[in-house]
């Protein structure tokens, strides 16, 4: 048997260097190597830069009443920001959301074949699939193309039998189970907000606020965040969005703009 | 960091690992358990990258189950061992892997064992080892483990500065 190989021919045949010896005879078709010293360097240097950056800020955490969900909505390309008004939260069913970070097409795509495999186990076996199951399929998945250039860091946040779930799926193939997580550029500086705010027997307005006041203040510090903080609450009955609020409006909410005394008017120059 | 570490003592074996999950500079998480039971008698804990780590020491995990369901005995410390190195040795050469096992139990026969499995498949039966802040020259855990700091005095000898030329053979 013969493989058929002919599809992963170029159509304009490379022609190798002419040294005299080879002049006019089409060599393999291949790519040019880059003029470097060091391969391995240069190919590492290449995938980081392909690899965009998670300019993001997405969180969620686990308390008392649920789980909420938040992120901010801008997209960026290196420093250009294509959009204001992504939508970060994916509701791949009404028990369960993912979180976007990093390639948002990988991020996308990947969330809604999550969102097929889940709807098929829920016809298979009469039951909606758990968030530990679902977040494996996801790590599964991204475990197997390990190391071939996906970007994704995403969290997956529901309610199933067991009550809320959380947990954090990354293209790396790491899985954590968890109660608190941020992720992308901007979340040191939600994490900051998450860890000194939080409370496990916060009310559904206290955590939305949180969540809230954690994705603005990431977005005030990372250039890569920005927009619209849209908050979501998954609770036993499923998901409810909460709010989406430009970030620049949230900021004249948190520091509102007195009006500062005059100190001093500019008046007359009294006779010289 | 992570920290790994495990001994043999008299009549039983022991496997310690810190429980902290760090991206770069982020800390995740701080109750991530890296130690696994395989079964009552057996225990594996792991370092390195967290999606290899967790995939391999399941895939150990079941297999070791799998096996002691199919044949209605459990495998030996040394068998379990000697399975975990051949499984990780043939991941190797399939893509890169990055994970250290420690695997610790207790035979009928044999009594307490602990084997030490790093990312390249060697295996080695050791009565102490550790994996993490130990494989720089500094190594805080190796020092306490060792009695009398044996080794840190034997890293001491090997970086002595050599005065005369080493005879030529």
């Amino acid at each position: 048997m013969k493989l058929d190989l002919s599809g992963l021919e170029s159509t304009v045949p490379h022609f190798g260097t002419s040294d005299g010896l080879s002049h006019g005879f089409p060599t393999a078709p291949s790519f040019d190597l880059p003029i470097t010293g060091d391969f391995d360097g240069f190919q590492k240097e290449a995938i980081q830069m392909v690899k965009p950056a998670k300019g993001t800020t997405t969180l969620a955490f686990i308390f008392k009443e649920g789980v909420m969900v938040a992120a901010d909505s801008r997209a960026s390309m290196g420093g250009y920001i294509s959009s204001q008004s992504v939508k970060k939260i994916i509701e791949i069913n009404p028990h369960m959301l993912g979180t976007m970070a990093g390639g948002a097409a990988d991020c996308q795509f990947w969330h809604r074949n999550l969102g097929i495999k889940c709807r098929l186990h829920e016809l298979a076996n009469k039951r909606r699939i758990s968030v530990t199951g679902a977040s494996k399929l996801l790590a599964n998945i991204l475990y197997s193309y390990r190391g071939m250039g996906l970007s994704v860091g995403t969290m997956i946040a529901g309610w199933d039998e067991t009550g809320p779930g959380l947990y954090y799926v990354d293209s790396e193939g790491g899985r954590l189970k968890g109660t608190r997580f941020s992720v992308g550029s901007g979340s040191p500086y939600a994490y900051g907000v998450l860890d000194s705010g939080y409370r496990f027997d916060m009310s559904v307005e206290e955590a939305a606020e949180l969540a809230r006041r954690a994705i603005y203040h990431a977005t005030f510090r990372d250039g890569a965040s920005g927009g619209v903080a849209s908050v979501y609450h998954v609770g036993p009955t499923g998901w409810t969005k909460m709010s989406g609020d430009d970030v620049g409006e949230l900021h004249y909410k948190y520091y509102p703009v007195t009006p500062s005394t005059v100190e001093q008017e500019m008046g007359e120059v009294s006779g010289a | 960091m992570e920290c790994v570490f495990g001994l043999v003592g008299n009549g039983f074996s022991i496997l310690v690992a810190d429980t902290s999950a760090v991206h770069s500079i982020l800390v995740h998480k701080s109750n991530e358990d890296k130690i696994m039971v395989l079964d009552s008698h057996k225990l594996i804990a792991a370092s390195g990258e967290s999606g290899d780590r967790v995939q391999f020491t399941e895939f150990i995990q079941k297999n070791v189950s799998l096996y002691q369901f199919r044949n209605g005995i459990p495998l030996t410390t040394a068998a379990a061992a000697n399975f975990t190195r051949g499984e990780l040795a043939t991941a190797l050469r399939k893509s890169p892997y990055m994970v250290n096992i420690l695997m610790a139990g207790f035979d009928k026969e044999t009594g307490p064992s602990l084997y030490y499995l790093d990312y390249i498949a060697t295996l080695h039966k050791v009565d102490k080892a550790a994996f993490g802040l130990v494989v720089a020259p500094p190594n805080f855990v190796i020092k306490i483990v060792d009695k009398d700091g044996a080794r840190e005095h034997a890293w001491r000898e090997t970086v002595k500065h050599e005065t005369t030329a080493p005879p030529s053979a």
